[in-house]
């Protein structure tokens, strides 16, 4: 991506990033599960503004049935932005970034799901970002796995994830457009916390070993805080209605 | 000795780690071992039993589909019609097979049309005769009770909450019957038939299925269900205030 | 090439159940006949999007988008702006709908959302020139229907159109030598202009009932479908028959008259949630200027 006009200053004299938040904070986070009627499980993430939402359908008969696995369910898996998520209008044809994405999220979420329960059967994942700004995958990543959870998917473990990147010289935690538009680089991560097995790792831009380093710990420990996020709202879901 | 980490009936979601340690049985595929730690893979509610100094822990899934086993009541949905056989909808990630010599009780060789037994839309109360990884799930209607079903109101819940309508010795079920003088059959797929004296008393039955689906992971709901269902008798001026 | 699809499977049971209660005037959700669901409306929803409204009506959800982009006018129409709408009906919002390219419904929705637009001239694309006959703006209107429980076409214009009101229109630096035009995103000139408020009404016929709004179950058992176009004077802007069954003229007459009772409801719901962005009365203004 071309920096479009002049390059902000992304770090200030006090350490403080673009939208003021510490090298190490994560952009206020919302989530909610259980938002579509008709998907067996759905999920809402908001990283500041980026919004994704995932819906899962599954596990379901496969349509065409020769599409299957005998010994296991195939998983579909579709990134997509909707057309107004974005400064400029995204056409609706996939582009190549939307089909290496929805590979790379599906690799995500592969080691996490129990398929072997399900031979024969299709579970449908598809991720849309309604609202653009910053580390999409990583919040399709972490919204789909909601909605897996929500659908009653066994999972090993949940998976989260997040953009860390280098900005003016800094490794800095869930970055925004901004930061990932002028920065030196961008790494998102997704991982199983619990299992402390990582399924998404991917670098663009320029590291030394040392930054990869710092990065990759910071952010095991934005997707730990994201874990727990993830766990509250899926409790809060039965919590509500024990108060009815 | 084992160390089990959370209560009784607590509410678990995937990639919690419920217990710790050996002399554990584990009473169902949601939790899965771990080294030797025992992992939640969806949501639901640990149950935990002691006899002599061996734990058992199971899982009971809040969400999930319907997934067949031998023996279990479905109410299906023919649709589709085949030379020999029907194909059903049972809301399984497969859908159930039923053979025209099961359905007639004797064999047969394709000489009619099938429709005029079982058309797309009819419903039928069957049982799985057999599922294997392999074929999809044969059903049977060849039992007393069995068969097509041609008057009643149907409703679907979600499959997970099937046992907490049945209840325990069939008593929420029981108390559903009695108190609403309702005929109700309950499919472990999620479906439920009802033959009821009168609409109001028939939209006091679904209206209590559905608090039960909503609170089923609860305490005391039998009695709830059972209070609830006299208001809404009184209410509708079923019965005087204080009897039945 | 359109193939005749197969009908949505909905057991006989549910089938007598709800066509039992439409002959007793009544639906399976207490509704009558011609009674719309609870209906929300909100407006400005997408940070990123021009113009954007979220509706739920019932428990279908539909997302309308709006994106300005500066481009060539048609030619047969050098000093107007372009109107273009898209529908999508994601996959997540039901269990019949397949991921890939909108389908021969989706399109169709589309494109009588944008007849229901273009013909009242709901949009006032006269004034949408930068540079008149070499750069005007390209109003892209995208629909996505999120989750669906029935009337899509309703709920998908009302947040169109929810959408439109909602559009504020870019700053726009103009080079008059090299007829270069640059859009400041982030800056706005105004609201996009609107002449008038359009809604469509679509009535389904479920054996000899006329109904507006079904249910998804409700729709499976529907034959056919007349939807109307509405504006806010009262004119009928535009008309749609669906379906593989038949109306007589009887059933349009009556469908025609029920449109129009129910049109100034889902004008009103435009208004109300409109009202902060473009004035109390809920007036459609002609704000807008070019620069």
């Amino acid at each position: 991506m071309g920096a479009v006009g002049e390059k902000p200053r992304l770090i200030d004299e006090s350490g403080r990033r673009i939208d003021g938040r510490r090298p190490d904070e994560l952009r206020p986070i919302e989530m909610e599960v259980g938002v579509l009627k008709n998907a067996d499980g759905s999920a809402l993430v908001k990283f500041g503004d980026t919004w994704v939402l995932a819906a899962v359908y599954g596990p379901r008969e496969a349509v065409p049935k020769h599409m299957t696995l005998p010994d296991r369910a195939v998983i579909r898996c579709r990134y997509r932005m909707l057309s107004f998520s974005t400064h400029e209008r995204k056409s609706p044809a996939p582009s190549r970034r939307e089909v290496e994405l929805s590979k790379v999220i599906r690799e995500a979420l592969e080691p996490a799901v129990l398929t072997e329960l399900y031979p024969r059967t299709t579970i449908d994942i598809f991720i849309e970002v309604l609202n653009a700004h910053g580390g999409t995958r990583t919040a399709g990543v972490t919204a789909a796995s909601l909605a897996l959870a929500d659908a009653g998917i066994p999972m090993r473990d949940l998976v989260a994830g997040v953009a860390v990147g280098k900005v003016d010289g800094v490794i800095v935690l869930d970055i925004n457009e901004i930061e990932d538009m002028y920065g030196e680089a961008d790494m998102p991560v997704a991982a199983m916390p619990g299992l402390g097995r990582i399924t998404l790792l991917q670098l663009n831009g320029v590291l030394s070993p040392d930054e990869f380093r710092t990065g990759l710990k910071m952010a095991m420990e934005g997707i730990r805080r994201i874990y727990e996020m993830q766990k509250k709202v899926l409790r809060q879901k039965y919590a509500v209605i024990e108060e009815e | 000795m084992p160390k089990i980490l959370f209560e009784n009936r607590s509410l678990v979601v995937p990639g919690d780690v419920v217990a710790e340690g050996d002399r554990l049985t584990l009473a169902t595929p949601f939790l899965r071992r771990v080294g030797r730690s025992v992992v939640a893979s969806v949501v639901g509610l640990l149950t935990v039993e002691k006899s002599n100094n061996e734990y058992k822990v199971g899982l009971i899934p809040l969400e999930g589909c319907y997934y067949p086993r031998p023996g279990d009541v479905v109410i299906g949905i023919v649709r589709d019609i085949g030379v020999t056989s029907w194909l059903i909808d049972i809301r399984a990630p497969l859908p159930g097979v039923l053979n025209a010599s099961d359905y007639l009780g004797k064999p047969y060789s394709p000489s009619e049309d099938l429709s005029k037994y079982l058309d797309v839309g009819d419903v039928i109360l069957a049982k799985v005769a057999q599922f294997d990884r392999g074929r999809d799930p044969l059903l049977t209607v060849q039992e007393k009770g069995l068969g097509k079903v041609v008057e009643g109101a149907l409703i679907e819940i979600k499959p997970s909450r099937v046992p907490r309508v049945i209840g325990r010795k069939r008593s929420m079920l029981s108390v559903l019957q009695e108190e609403t003088g309702c005929q109700i059959v309950v499919g472990n797929n999620g479906r439920i038939l009802l033959r009821c004296p009168d609409p109001e008393r028939e939209a006091i039955a679904v209206l209590a299925i559905k608090k039960i689906e909503r609170e089923a992971h609860t305490q005391g709901l039998t009695e709830r269900i059972k209070d609830f269902i006299i208001e809404q008798k009184i209410k509708r001026g079923l019965i005087g205030g204080s009897g039945r | 090439m359109s193939i005749t699809p197969e009908l949505p499977l909905i057991p006989r049971l549910k089938a007598n159940a709800i066509m039992n209660l439409l002959a007793r005037g009544q639906r399976i959700d207490k509704r009558k006949l011609e009674e719309y669901r609870d209906i929300e409306v909100r407006i400005g929803y997408i940070p990123n999007a021009e113009g954007s409204a979220y509706v739920r009506m019932g428990n279908t959800q539909v997302l309308a988008g709006v994106k300005l982009e500066v481009g060539q006018p048609y030619s047969d129409a050098p000093n107007e702006g372009v109107l273009i709408v898209n529908a999508e009906f994601i996959p997540a919002a039901s269990p019949s709908f397949e991921p890939g390219p909108p389908d021969e419904n989706a399109i169709e929705l589309a494109r009588v959302i944008d007849r229901s637009l273009r013909e009242p001239r709901v949009v006032a694309l006269d004034k949408l020139a930068i540079i008149p006959g070499k750069k005007v703006w390209i109003v892209w209107l995208d629909i996505y229907v999120l989750d669906h429980d029935g009337n899509l076409i309703d709920a998908s214009m009302l947040a169109s159109m929810a959408a439109l009101l909602s559009t504020q229109v870019p700053t726009v630096a103009v080079d008059k030598e090299s007829g270069e035009v640059t859009v400041k995103r982030g800056e706005f000139q105004g609201l996009l202009p609107i002449n008038r408020l359009v809604t469509t009404v679509t009535v389904y016929k479920i054996g000899d009932y006329l109904v507006v709004d079904p249910t998804q179950e409700e729709e499976a058992l529907s034959g056919a479908r007349l939807t109307v176009a509405v504006t806010e004077e009262g004119l009928i802007a535009g008309m749609q028959k669906a379906g593989m069954d038949y109306l007589s003229d009887a059933e349009v007459e009556r469908a025609v008259e029920i449109a129009l009772s129910k049109a100034p409801l889902l004008i009103g719901k435009v208004r109300e949630a409109a009202k902060g962005i473009r004035g109390e009365g809920g007036e459609a203004s002609n704000a807008g200027k070019q620069g």
